[in-house]
């Protein structure tokens, strides 16, 4: 089967609901698992990474969770099939440059999905919307429970499960939350919070992961020490180190709209007076607009409104999800015409922003910093 | 893993030792170590140690140079430094000494303490089940009780005949 066919459409995958998701776009808990008597995928040669691919393919294919799933070697995916993958954030950008002897399966719901010889073995992830990592801690853990019946997993009693990267080694945890947080970018708070976020030991990305910047202020959160913990442990800090984020950008939000309330409106309204107008917009600007939109839509300045719309947008509007509704190779600059051509049609029936929710007053001006 | 020595505690000093071409493994026991002296570097060899053990431990060909070498994959510590990751899951032992600092800066301990795969665990709680029947049965045989004797001697050997065990191995 096609992937273009078997992935959820935009509209839908941007209506799925999970607690927090007004800040916390989505949960993630990974695994990282290799077989024994085998060299990890970046050391073993062509015909070994076969080799485990179709041994470990099989046992993937076979979990209930697996029914109906979407299961392909990477070389038989596209260019543009592994780019849309990675603006899905199914898999990684690392795994987009594997093909033969690597392999994706993935599940109906989107919520598995497991990468065969990207850097180990086995990369098995379980998504949520919103946030709900304890969830998806069990639902790996149980996939995890189920593929060690059928794989011999390298494993030391004193180091727990070997991995690759050292970096992963003993759980091969890596939990993580994408989150939405225009409020504490535009407070200008966002450092000091991603300061005080690594010193408890978690990484910040941005929105693709290791080394990407964080476009349209969405940020990652995760894990970094996997030995010398248990997973629950892990999970539990995570978590609450998520709801204090999550306080202090509803925070950062409630103070703007009182204290600088025509800076959030012109932020807002300017976002939507060029998405809605432009003849011409690149991936970077259009996802920087989107974030404000979003905001906007949290904040109640886009009656009737609804955050899908933009969350769909921001899939629409990356460059492959683009690419793929025309036939012809774009060059950059034409897509940036067809971006622009998509966003005027998507917006041509939202109003643009009021400038004054209910109960407040809109004349004012901002007050000064004290 | 089990102290090489007594083979009765859990060995906590993993040694190896690079010499000529040749690596050795020891791994023993709190106490074992102190009693060998391996806390006193100048006073200890692992030749000896190992002399002293017999054939137990494998004493793996590293192939050509005198630079570190993964005996199963052929990964050298000259690839980890440039690729940052290890070539296989053996290499976790070759490169342990190299490794072990490098863990204690990037982790909360070096030491795993969560998930362990179900069979492993399993096979594990028996060893400590069997070990503690086996006690038991010492006991019950010097103070003459064999009806108790007979009765463990049973339990034993109903545990030990159980698929996966890897215990009396």
């Amino acid at each position: 089967m096609n992937i273009h066919d078997f992935l959820i459409p935009p509209a839908e995958s941007a209506r799925r609901k999970g607690p927090h998701d007004r800040i916390v776009m989505s949960s993630r808990v990974r695994l990282a698992r290799n077989v024994k008597h085998a060299a990890f995928p970046g050391w073993a040669k062509k015909p070994e990474r076969v080799r485990i691919l179709d041994m470990i393919r099989p046992a993937i294919e076979g979990l209930p969770e697996m029914k109906e799933a979407f299961s392909e070697s990477m070389d038989n995916l596209s260019t543009l099939d592994k780019q849309i993958l990675v603006e899905r954030h199914l898999i990684s950008r690392e795994h987009a440059a594997k093909s033969a002897g690597s392999g994706l399966v993935l599940n109906r719901e989107e919520s598995l999905c497991v990468m065969i010889n990207e850097e180990d073995h086995l990369r098995m992830q379980a998504l949520r919307p919103g946030l709900q990592l304890k969830q998806a801690w069990m639902a790996i853990d149980q996939a995890d429970t189920a593929l060690e019946k059928k794989l011999d997993y390298a494993f030391s009693t004193d180091v727990g499960y070997l991995t690759a990267c050292p970096t992963n080694l003993g759980t091969g945890i890596r939990v993580s939350a994408m989150l939405h947080l225009p409020g504490l970018v535009l407070a200008e708070q966002i450092n000091p919070i991603i300061q005080s976020v690594n010193k408890l030991g978690l990484a910040v990305r941005g929105l693709y992961g290791e080394g990407t910047e964080a476009l349209g202020n969405v940020f990652q959160v995760s894990n970094q020490m996997t030995l010398g913990e248990t997973e629950t442990v892990i999970v539990e800090r995570l978590d609450k180190v998520l709801s204090q984020i999550i306080e202090h950008e509803e925070n950062a939000r409630d103070t703007l709209l009182e204290k600088k309330p025509k800076m959030v409106y012109n932020h807002i309204g300017r976002a939507y007076g060029i998405l809605a107008n432009a003849h011409s917009i690149s991936s970077k600007e259009t996802m920087n607009l989107l974030s404000l939109m979003r905001l906007g839509m949290d904040l109640g300045l886009f009656p009737g409104g609804d955050r899908s719309l933009t969350d769909e947008l921001f899939i629409l509007t990356q460059p492959a999800h683009l690419q793929k509704q025309f036939s012809e190779k774009l060059s950059a600059e034409e897509r940036d015409l067809l971006r622009s051509d998509m966003l005027r049609e998507h917006l041509r029936n939202v109003s643009r922003p009021i400038s004054k929710p209910a109960g407040t007053g809109g004349t004012a001006l901002d007050k000064p910093n004290k | 893993m089990l102290c090489c020595i007594c083979k009765e505690k859990d060995a906590t000093v993993h040694l190896t030792q690079i010499a000529g071409d040749k690596m050795q493994k020891v791994d023993l026991c709190e106490e074992c170590a102190k009693h060998k002296g391996v806390n006193d570097p100048a006073g200890f060899s692992l030749a000896d140690l190992l002399l002293g053990l017999g054939a137990s431990q494998e004493l793996e060909q590293a192939a050509g140079g005198t630079e570190l070498k993964c005996p199963k994959c052929g990964f050298t510590q000259a690839d980890f430094k440039k690729a940052g990751r290890l070539g296989c899951a053996e290499c976790y032992t070759t490169f342990a000494d190299g490794l072990e600092g490098l863990l204690k800066t990037m982790h909360k301990g070096t030491r795993h303490t969560g998930k362990v795969p179900l069979a492993l665990q399993q096979s594990r709680d028996l060893a400590e089940r069997l070990k503690s029947l086996q006690k038991k049965l010492t006991k019950a045989v010097e103070d003459e009780n064999f009806e108790q004797a007979a009765l463990l001697r049973d339990e034993i050997k109903q545990l030990s005949s159980k698929p996966g065990n890897v215990a009396t191995a």
